[in-house]
């Protein structure tokens, strides 16, 4: 922040005013929002990064006590099943990508009601995540639920799908799908309005169908969208919390120790067994390593991206 | 260069006051108007808020100067906003307090001490049960609150389940055989009937059983798991039994559709849990003709869990004085008989005088003499060290036994290895 502040005074030819001098009150109103991040998010972030090298009790002040609480961590089991339960919770909901693709083109095909389709399913996006929870809890329950009986008319066995910890992350991956589905839409909807509409009409007159304009025109296209949706929902992935505290943790539910996600884990931590520096280690971690696949996933986009 | 910094620091200081000045602004008022002290009571949502509201308005006509706001909090949220609340400052004035909770709370200097109101006020220490007094005792001298209520167990049963199974209701002193066997002739899977619900429930579950094996917890000197011991595994083992032998739901079942919910819906018939669903079940049509309560059953002794809700104060509050006079008024007579009167709880005041209250308000339940004639042999809920911690462990560890996957014993002493790591950190 302070080589950006710093760098208009030290190079006067490129940001100073028309008199050539630095134009402060440019700083001056930026620094509200300034003031905003620094308070809400660099300081907690700070903060956090140096608690997790602290031992800290409930209240009262906490005392250094070196990485230990990282090698406790690497030592704990339920970090790693909370690890893993994250990374499969993740790669689950990444299938959402490819129906909200689909959708996003069925709903462009539609000449009349656009609308009506993009609300319906935008709806989950803007419900409350606690009645989605409640909702999808019924659905989901294992003796009366909803989908068993959807399966029981297919002839296939049904699960205690959020009782049953070898089945939640997958009830978890199907709620995180169905509501990130409204907001991926409408991102991936303006991504295709974007693709101009000539290159639609050359390629018919040149005798592609529908199928080979989605495959040839429309998705090489949507790629950078379809990168920017895939970014943020594997970030959004690796931080779910409320699911399992909604679906799993309102009740005396034995599921819940083995669907723990990362961010569950966290909010134990701090706030049930209150080892805070434990639990800003854990933070700290998870920071790390959406900050590695968010860079993996830069790296690999120069390989299927399309920029024009 | 530099002056221009100084002045754009400066401006972005008056931004920051500014916003600060915003942001504060509706609560740093603390002239309320017509000098009215204010102070807050935060408690978690159920039946008991109409006889928490009553309890308030009766404080607030005896003083008025104090005006009292009820924070009502979802269950799930209610002690991660406390703890917040409280590192920041910001938790409210007076709050309840549960046993499991209150040590990091004390240790960390967070409850307003009220001794000295107890003394000057002359409250009779002697009018609350001992064991709940026990459960919230620090062992520093100090009286961090009074207890407002008080709970026993008892096996609540549906008589109509037991009228078609052609079975006796269960006497009063009933063994832990004589369980096993009313649990598994009642069971009858075609009509989709179990005989109990044998969920992962401490306090209405396996620490009754434990005790009632003769054993503990945790050993006296609140440093040892003893689940691990024949005694703790025999507990345990009572309600695996239950699993093992189909009389129950199984444990994925329990946590999809809670055991209350199935003994309401009439799909078990023996629920074993506290006085505080009473009035719940009472105010179901559907059940309340049918239900019956009958004592825990005896192992090689008798034994209950007891457990209470007090009413503490924050040490950080701005009024201590009239929220300690608001706190002994909460856990007094007057609101004792509100609260009893309501039905929604056993109040802890004067027991043996206030639970007739709270037994007339229910007059079809005949049963519920159950509940105070246990008192008797009612064990405190063992609550050592950070308890929420080493209770929070039990599903990872207990679990497998219910499911039927390890055995009683392994998983008691993987659990026992677990609590005394946690009791270590204490």
């Amino acid at each position: 922040m302070t080589a950006l502040l710093a760098s208009p005074a030290r190079r006067p030819g490129r940001r100073a005013g028309p008199a050539g001098r630095v134009d402060w009150w440019a700083f001056a109103m930026i620094a509200p929002a300034f003031i905003g991040l620094a308070a809400l998010y660099l300081w907690p972030f700070l903060s956090t990064f140096f608690k997790s090298f602290m031992d800290i009790p409930a209240f009262g002040p906490g005392e250094f006590n070196g990485v230990k609480n990282y090698t406790n961590l690497v030592g704990d089991d339920a970090f790693w099943r909370a690890f893993r339960n994250s990374a499969l919770y993740t790669a689950l909901v990444l299938i959402g990508i490819p129906i909200a693709i689909a959708l996003a083109a069925l709903i462009q095909q539609i000449s009349r009601g656009r609308g009506i389709y993009r609300v319906l399913f935008f709806l989950p996006v803007v419900t409350l995540p606690v009645a989605v929870g409640m909702v999808w809890r019924f659905i989901l329950n294992g003796d009366f639920g909803l989908f068993n009986w959807v399966l029981s008319l297919l002839g296939l066995p049904g699960q205690y799908w959020v009782a049953d910890d070898r089945f939640t992350i997958f009830a978890f991956a199907v709620v995180g799908i169905w509501m990130g589905l409204g907001i991926n839409l409408i991102i991936l909807g303006a991504g295709l309005q974007g693709i101009p509409e000539e290159l639609y009409e050359a390629s018919s007159l040149d005798g592609a169908g529908r199928i080979r304009q989605f495959f040839s025109i429309t998705l090489p296209l949507l790629t950078p969208t379809i990168f920017f949706v895939t970014v943020i929902t594997v970030i959004s992935a690796l931080q779910m919390f409320d699911l399992v505290f909604i679906m799993l943790g309102s009740i005396n539910n034995t599921a819940l120790a083995g669907s723990k996600t990362i961010v569950y884990l966290f909010y134990e931590a701090g706030f049930v067994q209150f080892r805070q520096g434990y639990a800003a280690a854990i933070a700290v971690v998870l920071l790390v390593v959406i900050m590695i696949v968010t860079a993996i996933q830069f790296r690999l986009q120069k390989k299927w991206v399309v920029y024009d | 260069m530099t002056h221009k910094w100084i002045a754009a620091t400066g401006l972005a200081v008056a931004a920051g006051f500014v916003l600060a000045g915003c942001a504060g602004g509706p609560d740093s008022d603390d002239q309320p108007s017509g000098d009215k002290v204010e102070i807050t009571y935060s408690v978690w949502a159920g039946t008991q808020t109409p006889a928490m509201q009553e309890i308030i308005a009766a404080f607030e006509d005896e003083n008025p100067d104090i005006s009292v706001e009820l924070l009502e909090l979802p269950w799930p949220q209610y002690w991660s906003t406390l703890q917040t609340g409280a590192q920041g400052g910001t938790a409210p004035d007076a709050f309840w307090m549960l046993a499991q909770q209150i040590r990091p709370y004390a240790q960390g200097g967070q409850l307003l001490d009220i001794t000295d109101a107890i003394e000057s006020e002359g409250v009779d220490l002697a009018m609350y049960p001992q064991a709940v007094l026990d459960l919230y005792d620090q062992g520093d001298g100090k009286t961090y609150g009074l207890p407002k209520d008080f709970d026993t167990n008892g096996v609540w049963y549906n008589r109509s389940l037991f009228d078609a199974a052609g079975l006796e209701y269960p006497a009063d002193d009933w063994t832990w055989d004589d369980f096993q066997e009313t649990a598994a002739a009642l069971t009858d899977p075609g009509a989709g009937v179990w005989g109990v619900a044998a969920p992962l429930d401490y306090q209405g579950g396996y620490y009754n059983s434990i005790y009632q094996a003769g054993g503990q917890v945790i050993s006296d000197d609140g440093k040892t798991a003893r689940v691990d011991t024949a005694e703790g595994i025999a507990g345990i083992q009572f309600w695996t039994d239950l699993q093992a032998a189909g009389s129950s739901p199984t444990l994925q079942q329990l946590s999809d559709t809670d055991g209350e919910t199935m003994f309401e819906q009439g799909k078990v018939a023996m629920y074993v849990s506290g006085a505080y669903w009473a009035l719940k079940m009472y105010d179901n049509p559907d059940i309340q003709p049918h239900v019956g309560v009958a004592p825990l059953p005896t192992g090689v002794e008798r034994a209950t869990m007891a457990s209470g809700i007090a009413n503490v104060g924050f040490a950080g509050t701005k009024h201590p004085d009239e929220v300690k006079k608001f706190l002994l008024f909460a856990s007094g007579q007057k609101a004792a008989e509100i609260q009893a009167k309501s039905g929604a709880v056993l109040p802890a005041f004067d027991f043996t005088e206030t639970s007739k209250i709270w037994m007339a308000a229910m007059p079809d339940f005949t049963d519920l003499h159950v509940f105070i004639d246990a008192v008797e042999y009612a064990v405190p809920l063992p609550v050592d060290g950070n308890a929420a911690e080493w209770q929070g462990l039990e599903g990872e560890y207990l679990a497998p036994a219910w499911n039927g996957e390890v055995s009683a014993a392994d998983a008691a002493k993987a659990y026992a290895a677990a609590i005394n790591e946690v009791l270590a950190r204490d």
